[in-house]
């Protein structure tokens, strides 16, 4: 359990690790799948990926992933060496696909802390059956699985003829190393002690060879000591010295040898045993090189660029400074005892400074900004798994992968974008039969496209299958009372949205893929969280379009000041549409004692900002303060605020938690801090028209 | 078990603060906090207000780059309302991660007050201010009230409920 605790941040580097190289693998199969069968070099890098896997998770004492890991590059082993002709691809992908699956779901477990419990006997099995189905239909004789591991035991001797190169070094030592009982872990401190050993000479042989590779050779050190032979110059005195200093030792047996006969014996044995290894079946050697290089390939082959992995934590850190920064330069450069003064070179030298930092905001934001392609290409497996199961045929197609959101946007994309495939697939594509009848290509095409669009990402989601049924939609809606309007003052989009509604569905059962009407909750709440919005169409028998918006990013926004007698408030500048003075003649108040304003042509519903927020002022008359048009998507109001203070970066500050919990407050969006040091709370318009247009 | 053993460490840490008590003044009554709970004290500065807010929470402050909403411990005991002057200061406490502001009429010393010299209160029906009073201490011949901060801030519930029927 203790060792749980230290090995943190080792638990993190092989979560981290292991992820990248499931994904990397999915990715491949996935590939390989498409272009009907597996290349030379594809079978390589399996094979690698999963020897990797293997032996990081054999490390982390995670045997029932190691064991899966091991069967996998058997059958990829035998794949290489062999090269069957025959290979049904498919089911092939199918069980290293299921392999991953159950990897993932272990390392869910991991993060989450849980016991790592999966039983993947059943699957090992089933890839034992597939492989020796494969050996038997490639009638292969040479291969016997079960050499590999059990090889080690006893090294045998051989005398050959191969020279041994005489070494200059005097004393040759014989010891035997007998570990405590329950110490754990033998091989690794094994290799800790010739690691150790190198210090002191070159000369080093040992027994059992593979202790790194192999968990069995800690069998054979608990059961005959770990034995290691060595020549040095150093005396007796010093190399028992040396073995001493070794964690957990329970018994040396340290002998000087007379000759180095046994020395040569071993070193001979080495050589013998190394030209053995080339030849059979266990790669121990072999795989010691491979790891070597497999680390330096995953990163290369991974990455064009080089790429430094960075901790989050860190990143937010640096973002929150980034935030008190630009705080702290508008209190500089707003400071209330610079009012007044003309100060030219101040000036130019705060506008320098302006410039450097936002220069450098700009930048710390986009060392957070990931590529959206990562989270497309998952869609693809999601894809190819339902075409399987529906019997449909799909082709997905992604334009745009390059574009970048926030890091924190990306998790929260991942699930709804895999809904909208789900129902696009499910709902939307029709069966191929379907749509030759209708004379589109047997092969429906689904688009994810990613676009930036002012300080917004948008990612559309397109098919071109039967699009969204209206009349089903309005009867589902009427039968469940979720009508607000009558059917007729609907229009289109207001139907088609109706689909986000919780527990909204057109199906009348429920399939593993959809009818709970669920999928399109979660991606209205997901996008919302992160301040964006959804927008559906559809063209029926044509297809479905349907648009994420995400704003880029969340924590900094171009605001302007606006002042309500002592208050200051804050109105995001993007919506912002024009501001004035009005005249006393254009106001017009309904009977409900709601006051409007008709500005070319459309009616705006104005909302005084000290009746709303309760602050006191002495300007309420209209002439005396200013009107400020906002509108956000549709929903448009004016702000009645006693004048502009200007325009400033602000960081957005959410409330503390405590006013928030205690209290949803509409029409606040959170809070900034101004120059001067004091609070302006942010207007949240779209929240605020809502309220203005219920009230109407 | 990692949890048990942060728990621990925790625990210890806390014990070196357990037993002392913050005491501040609020009319004639004096009021004692756990010091654990309190992050630092400082003097009353320019509160912006926020809307729709029970009358207790005054509004949030600015404390170096950090909001914190700000509650009048006063008007929270329901009474009369003083007018802020240079004694008066602002407590930042940190209950399960939430840091607020309690401001009080002026700070007196930390007190050490060990498990015996607090008794639990009486059970008394009429009044709000007892059911905060996780006990009351004996200081020299002084009593002093021990607040229970978790209520003072999750009791709000039932706070404005009150005052609705009140």
């Amino acid at each position: 359990m203790s060792e749980q605790f230290s090995n943190e941040p080792l638990l993190d580097m092989f979560i981290f690790e292991t992820t990248q190289l499931i994904g990397q693998l999915e990715e491949s199969i996935l590939f390989n799948e498409k272009s009907s069968c597996y290349t030379q070099s594809a079978i390589n890098e399996i094979f690698r990926i999963m020897h990797t896997i293997k032996g990081s998770s054999a490390m982390m004492m995670f045997e029932n992933i190691s064991s899966l890991a091991h069967s996998i590059e058997d059958l990829f082993y035998f794949m290489r060496e062999e090269n069957p002709q025959n290979i049904d691809c498919s089911a092939l992908s199918d069980l290293i696909l299921e392999g991953i699956d159950f990897i993932k779901v272990e390392i869910e477990k991991i993060k989450s802390g849980d016991a790592v419990d999966g039983e993947a006997s059943a699957l090992i099995d089933s890839i034992k059956v597939f492989l020796s189905m494969l050996k038997r239909s490639n009638a292969s004789t040479m291969l016997t699985e079960d050499k590999e591991h059990n090889s080690i035991k006893k090294q045998q001797y051989y005398i050959s003829s191969e020279k041994v190169k005489t070494s200059t070094m005097k004393n040759t030592f014989k010891a035997v190393i007998c570990f405590e009982e329950g110490c754990e872990m033998e091989n690794i401190r094994a290799y800790s002690i010739i690691h150790n050993l190198k210090g002191l000479t070159d000369e080093v042989f040992y027994i059992p060879e593979d202790i790194i590779d192999n968990d069995e050779s800690v069998d054979v050190i608990r059961r005959e000591g770990f034995k290691v032979i060595l020549k040095t110059d150093n005396s007796y005195e010093r190399v028992h010295e040396f073995f001493m200093q070794t964690i957990f030792l329970k018994d040396l047996e340290l002998t000087q040898l007379e000759n180095d006969d046994e020395l040569k014996q071993l070193s001979r044995v080495r050589q013998v045993a190394t030209d053995q290894i080339s030849k059979s079946q266990s790669l121990h050697k072999q795989d010691k090189e491979d790891k070597g290089t497999d680390s330096k390939d995953t990163q290369t082959v991974s990455t064009q660029q080089s790429i430094i992995s960075v901790s989050v934590t860190k990143l937010d850190k640096l973002m929150d400074l980034m935030g008190e920064m630009v705080i702290a330069e508008a209190m500089v450069i707003q400071n209330p005892d610079l009012k007044g003064l003309e100060m030219d070179n101040f000036q130019k030298a705060a506008r320098q400074l302006n410039k450097i930092t936002s220069e450098m905001q700009d930048t710390v934001m986009s060392i957070r900004m990931v590529p959206l392609s990562a989270t497309f290409h998952k869609m693809h497996r999601i894809a190819r798994d339902m075409c399987k199961k529906l019997g449909k045929e799909v082709q997905l197609e992604i334009i745009g992968e390059g574009t970048e959101v926030d890091k924190n946007i990306i998790e929260h994309i991942s699930d709804p974008l895999m809904h909208l495939v789900r129902n696009a697939l499910d709902h939307g594509i029709e069966l191929p039969e379907d749509r030759e009848a209708k004379g589109k290509p047997q092969a429906g095409t689904i688009t994810l496209e990613a676009k930036n669009a002012g300080s917004d990402v948008l990612i559309i989601v397109k098919d071109d299958g039967k699009g969204l049924n209206k009349e089903k939609i309005l009867k589902k809606a009427k039968e469940n009372g979720l009508l607000h309007k009558s059917e007729g003052d609907m229009t289109d989009k207001e139907v088609f949205n109706l689909i986000a509604l919780p527990g909204f569905t057109t199906k009348d059962s429920v399939s593993e893929f959809s009818g709970r009407g669920v999928g399109m909750d979660v991606v209205t709440k997901n996008i919302e969280t992160v301040g964006g919005s959804v927008s559906v169409d559809s063209v029926s028998d044509k297809g479905t379009i349907i648009t994420l918006k995400i704003p880029l990013t969340l924590a900094i926004i171009d605001g302007m000041n606006i002042k309500v007698g002592n208050s200051r408030y804050t109105i995001p500048t993007t919506s912002i549409r024009e501001s004035f003075r009005p005249k006393e003649s254009d106001i017009i108040t309904d009977p409900d004692g709601n006051e409007m304003i008709m500005v070319r042509g459309r009616c705006y519903p104005i909302l005084r900002v000290h009746e709303h927020f309760g602050v006191k002022t002495d300007i309420t008359e209209f002439m005396k303060g200013i009107l400020i048009m906002a509108e956000v998507e549709d929903k448009a109001l004016c702000v009645f605020a006693d004048e502009l203070l200007g325009q400033q970066q602000v960081v957005v500050k959410t409330l503390p938690n405590y006013i928030k919990d205690s209290k949803k407050i509409s029409g606040l969006a959170g809070c900034t801090l101004l120059g001067d040091g004091s609070i302006s709370l942010i207007l949240d318009i779209s929240g605020l028209a809502s309220l203005k247009k219920v009230s109407m | 078990m990692a949890d048990a053993m942060t728990q621990e460490l925790l625990e210890q840490e806390e014990d070196t603060q357990k037993g002392k008590f913050l005491t501040f003044l609020l009319g004639n009554e004096f009021y004692g906090i756990e010091i654990r709970y309190v992050t630092e004290i400082i003097g009353i500065q320019a509160i912006t207000e926020v809307p729709e807010l029970p009358e207790y929470v005054k509004g949030i402050i600015n404390l170096r780059g950090k909001i914190i909403p700000v509650m009048d411990v006063r008007l929270r005991f329901k009474k009369p309302f003083r007018e802020y002057n240079d004694r008066t200061c602002v407590i930042v406490v940190d209950i399960k991660d939430a840091s607020i502001g309690l401001i009080v009429d002026s700070v007196s010393e930390v007190l050490s007050m060990s498990d015996g010299d607090i008794v639990s209160p009486p059970e008394v029906s009429k009044g709000f201010s007892n059911r905060y009073i996780k006990g009351i201490g004996k200081a020299g011949n002084e009593v002093k009230l021990v607040l229970d901060c978790d209520k003072l801030l999750s009791d709000d519930e039932i706070g404005a409920f009150d005052a609705i029927h009140n």
